[in-house]
């Protein structure tokens, strides 16, 4: 067991294993004390200037400074009980500068005017001592300052000041619900997240931003003791960028269908009972027969598959060898995005870059190098039109300003190029899911995302699911399990011959997307309509052990 | 400052100990400090230092429990943080799953700290990964790659007169080599308590020559094969395994461990006769420590016994529900091997798939613990004991389970780092039957 593995797990009550990682740093404090403010506007530009200063004081040419205050919220139950309930902050500054042609970065959480200057210093003198082993000095696109500015998730309801014995009393009514329906066991959770980030650069710009996220979900497990089989079925949920107001649902929220799915607002209540009566009818599901289907993707399911396939090949780092020790390169090199014509999908292939959807993980006004944030193309009608850069790359792809994607998990990490929202757009031409449905002999309805994996340049990948349903001469026919979908990237795009329209539009995300070394989690969504792929080979999972 | 010795933490966690009203108490303090380099394209890209200490305290009224933990160590932030954990213990629900705390225990000296990877300077960082920039330039080929230590210390303390001290120091270091063309790619990882035993030069060429051995890969037909596992693919694809030797889970019929009808597989013969796997705290090259976060002894313990499975953990409270003695988790985890090197594996092979390294390795089906990942960085075709081509790399779906029934051979243990987890186990490079690729890929 790593340390840090032993600090949560001593710090969360014994033998506790549900809780995600902790950001480096991180602390438990009462609920009570996470509604306190740790710093002010004014003391928080005082101790950036200091930094700054100190910064340039020690000979660098460029330096920013982010004051973090990140709080956690995690309330985990299982069946009749609470597991844990924690509540985390943690703060501190991290400074990154240029010195010598190159970065250097030290974070501390001795947030007082010494300690910036120090921790300045320290930076400094990284970058000096990395300044001899540099391939060529860091060249940053320009950016001009904004002065004092603020930006903040447009919540209507602070996750952090609900009672914590409201969240509970959800959480257990959930579990209650799905063990009247029939379950064995149910796992329940919800997760809130808020940054408060106040960034300070040597190009002028003070920054403050206050960003909320939340994550209810829960898990069902029904075992068939005779066969010694179980099957499970999460919650349709989605992490968001938005307040407690996610989970009071509306009727306009709601896309009926073989199983309700969910847009801005979530049932979780209604999803439970209907999880319960899934997973009962898995168990006796058909096992799929292996072999080429049409598959129809639920936006649920979608979201992953556009994470994986997409968003990842586009991240400029990667198309350039910075990832190339861990996550991988991509196949989306820069000679096919300089022919203008690299076809990496159908023409109804339309990817979209945006910072700035609401309700969605990445949703922020400025990225953490001060960077104002947008939307821009990446696949325009099936061509690979651009990519996802930050300052220090943005010359690389011939652009006069960054694109805003620079992301650090905590003030104690180092900010570096994260993924954008990504996101495929709605068709164009009216089509419902019931519509595209009838128009499929042979196929697979997937609804909800499951097992995921792709190689290190995004070429081949494999996808699983929460629900199968076979679909034969347009109709849907039965539940199917142990499915799951194999296919070569560009071919899969390329048999993309529907899309549905604005109207079934919805978000799909996570909270950890992971890159880096040491690595950090990114939160990130991605939307879609539900979309038609032809002709893809699934695979028959299921397999005897013992 | 973060790293305390065992008189300073003691003499730490009885004062914090001293400021409790609860019925029971439990203090942790740990400390961290050490830095990484990371590089690509032949140049370092991002280096950082940190250091920490944190204190954690636990307060329990009954069945309530709260925690509350705090990075600052003056007087009175020490008594903060315990008036905190018991006012969060008295808003806590009960816990009916509450185990008492542990009372005094004995524990052996672990053999995890080595001074000098406590030593290491940011100097020491930047030489080690200039001495395989180095390599790759001469190869004229690109290295991308990481290296971090860490050094630390845990101690816990509680009201019923438990005490445990602990240090311990680690080194990691991954590279990937890459030609220009980006037609190879080979990949080194290693990880050691030592910093004495780490040969970035050695390790980053290893990596060259399975980059410059990897150009021209061959497309073969996806199926069932014969494959020699590198110790850094065993790793990966045996992790999931090791995480899952839980005895509730498979009681509750969740797991891969769990019995058709109901119970455990405790006792049943669950893969071939050639499979040991066990921990031990004092082995010398993977030492792990010698007590953990309850407090309960680590000691040498097998899990799989020939093939048998011999033990399963039992938290305390579902030894307690159960009616048997609790088994801890294991701390660390060796796998017996044979005397062969891989060499000599290869040697003794017909026909068959060498894979150098695994990648994006996710559970498909938790209840036969099917997993599929991909081959990377170095994937060959050996016919007649001889490497003859390299291979385009694969897609496979298998269960270790499954995998852990073909063995044909097992070689020599080495340590190996997961390329995912970075935690360290000692595995020999394995042998299979049947191992089932399912895909073609043209990944590099």
């Amino acid at each position: 067991m790593k340390r840090k593995d032993f600090i949560q797990m001593a710090g969360m009550g014994l033998g506790s294993l549900v809780l995600p990682k902790l950001p480096f740093g991180s602390r438990f404090v009462d609920p009570a004390e996470l509604l306190e403010q740790r710093m002010d506007g004014t003391a928080k530009k005082g101790l950036a200037d200091i930094a700054l200063n100190a910064a340039r004081s020690a000979g660098a040419t460029y330096a920013d400074v982010r004051i973090g205050r990140y709080l956690n919220q995690y309330v985990i139950t299982r069946e009749t009980r609470v597991q844990n309930i924690a509540n985390t902050e943690s703060f501190g500054v991290g400074i990154r500068v240029i010195a010598n042609g190159s970065w250097g970065f030290a974070a501390t959480n001795d947030v007082t005017a010494d300690g910036v200057a120090r921790t300045a210093a320290k930076a400094v003198a990284v970058a000096k001592a990395n300044a001899r082993i540099i391939a060529e000095p860091v060249e940053l696109a320009p950016q001009e300052g904004y002065g004092e500015v603020s930006w903040k998730t447009p919540i209507q309801k602070n996750v952090f000041e609900v009672p914590l014995k409201e969240k509970i009393d959800l959480l257990l009514s959930v579990n209650g619900a799905a063990l009247q329906g029939g379950v064995n066991f149910v796992n329940s959770a919800i997760l809130a997240i808020n940054e408060q980030k106040y960034f300070a650069s040597t190009d002028g710009s003070y920054i403050d931003q206050d960003i909320h996220r939340i994550y209810p979900n829960f898990n069902v497990t029904k075992i068939d003791k005779a066969s010694g089989k179980f099957q499970t079925r999460r919650s349709l949920s989605s992490p968001v960028g938005m307040g407690y107001e996610y989970l009071t649902p509306t009727p306009e929220s709601k896309v009926a269908g073989i199983v309700t799915r969910y847009k801005d607002r979530y049932d979780i209540l209604e999803d439970v009972k209907n999880a319960a009566a899934d997973v009962t009818q898995k168990i006796s599901a058909k096992s799929v027969e292996a072999g080429k289907y049409d598959l129809i993707l639920d936006p649920s399911h979608l979201w992953l598959t556009i994470h994986e396939s997409v968003a990842h090949p586009t991240e400029l780092d990667r198309v350039l060898g910075y990832e190339a020790n861990f996550a991988g390169t991509s196949f989306l090199t820069l000679d096919k995005w300089k022919s203008g014509n690299f076809h990496f999908g159908s023409p109804l292939m339309n990817i979209v870059a945006d910072k700035l959807q609401p309700g969605s993980l990445g949703a922020v006004g400025y990225d953490d190098e001060g960077v104002k944030c947008g939307k821009w193309d990446l696949v325009k009608e099936g061509v690979l039109v651009n990519y996802q850069a930050i300052r220090d790359q943005a010359h690389i792809i011939g652009l006069k300003h960054s694109q805003g994607c620079c992301y650090a998990q905590s003030w104690a990490d180092v900010q570096f190029q994260r993924m954008p929202n990504v996101s495929l757009q709605p068709g164009k031409k009216p089509l419902s899911v019931d519509e595209m449905i009838k128009g499929v002999k042979k196929g697979i309805y997937i609804i909800g995302d499951g097992s995921f994996s792709i190689d290190q340049q995004r070429y081949n990948f494999q996808f699983g699911g929460q629900l199968f349903y076979e679909i034969e001469d347009g109709k849907i026919v039965g539940m199917l399990k142990d499915v799951a979908y194999q296919s070569n990237n560009q071919e899969f795009w390329n048999s993309l011959a529907a899309v549905a329209d604005e109207r079934d539009y919805r978000l799909g995300g996570a909270f950890n997307d992971g890159k880096g070394q040491p690595g950090q989690s990114n939160a990130v969504s991605h939307g879609s309509s539900t979309a038609r792929f032809n002709g893809v080979n699934v695979i028959n999972t299921a397999r005897k052990i013992g | 400052m973060p790293i305390l010795n065992k008189e300073e933490a003691q003499v730490l966690l009885k004062k914090v100990l001293g400021y409790s009203k609860a019925d029971e108490c439990a203090a942790s303090l740990s400390g961290e400090e050490g830095g990484n380099i990371r590089y690509a394209r032949n140049a370092v890209s991002t280096a950082g230092e940190m250091s920490r200490m944190s204190l954690s305290v636990s307060s329990s009224f009954g069945k309530k429990t709260g925690t509350a933990t705090i990075d600052e160590f003056d007087d009175a932030s020490l008594e903060k943080v315990v008036r905190r954990s018991e006012e969060l213990a008295q808003l806590a629900p009960e816990n009916p799953e509450h185990m008492p705390l542990l009372g005094p225990q004995t524990f052996d000296e672990s053999i995890t700290y080595v001074p000098s990877t406590a030593a290491i300077t940011p100097d020491t960082r930047a030489e080690a990964v200039g001495r395989s920039i180095q390599v790759a330039k001469d190869a004229k080929l690109q290295a991308a790659g990481y290296i971090e230590n860490t050094t630390g210390f845990r101690a816990i303390m509680n009201s019923k007169g438990l005490f445990a001290y602990d240090k311990d120091t680690d080194v990691i270091f991954s590279v990937t080599t890459r030609n220009e063309e980006g037609t190879g790619s080979g990949y080194a990882a290693r990880g050691f308590n030592d910093v004495s035993k780490l040969d970035t030069f050695t390790a980053t060429q290893i990596a060259s020559r399975k980059a410059a051995g990897s150009v021209g890969a061959r497309a073969i037909e996806p199926g069932k094969y014969t494959v020699i596992l590198e110790p850094v693919a065993v790793t990966y694809m045996l992790e999931n395994m090791f995480y899952g030797l839980d005895a509730r889970s498979a009681d509750e019929g969740r797991s891969f461990m769990s019995k058709p009808g109901g119970g455990n597989r405790l006792g049943e013969q669950l893969m071939d006769p050639k499979i040991t796997i066990y921990s031990d705290p004092f082995n010398t090259e993977l030492p792990s420590s010698t007590w953990n976060g309850e407090g309960q002894a680590m000691t040498k313990r097998t899990w799989i016994d020939k093939g048998v499975v011999k033990n399963l953990s039992y938290s305390r409270f579902w030894a307690d529900k159960k009616g048997v003695a609790p088994v801890p988790g294991p701390g660390n985890i060796i796998m017996e091997g044979g005397t062969e090197s891989l060499e000599e594996m290869i040697k003794n092979t017909e026909k068959g798939i060498l894979v150098s390294r695994l990648w994006y390795i996710r559970m498909v089906d938790p209840q036969t613990l099917l997993l599929t990942g991909l081959t990377r960085d170095g994937t060959f075709y050996i016919e007649n004991g001889e490497i003859k081509f390299p291979v385009k790399n694969f897609r496979f779906n298998e269960s270790p389970v499954i995998m852990l029934n073909n063995v044909e051979a097992l070689g020599r243990p080495e340590r190996s780092i997961s390329v995912e987890s970075y935690r360290s186990y000692l595995v020999p490079p394995i042998k299979v039957r049947d191992f089932t690729f399912t895909s073609l890929s043209d990944a590099v």
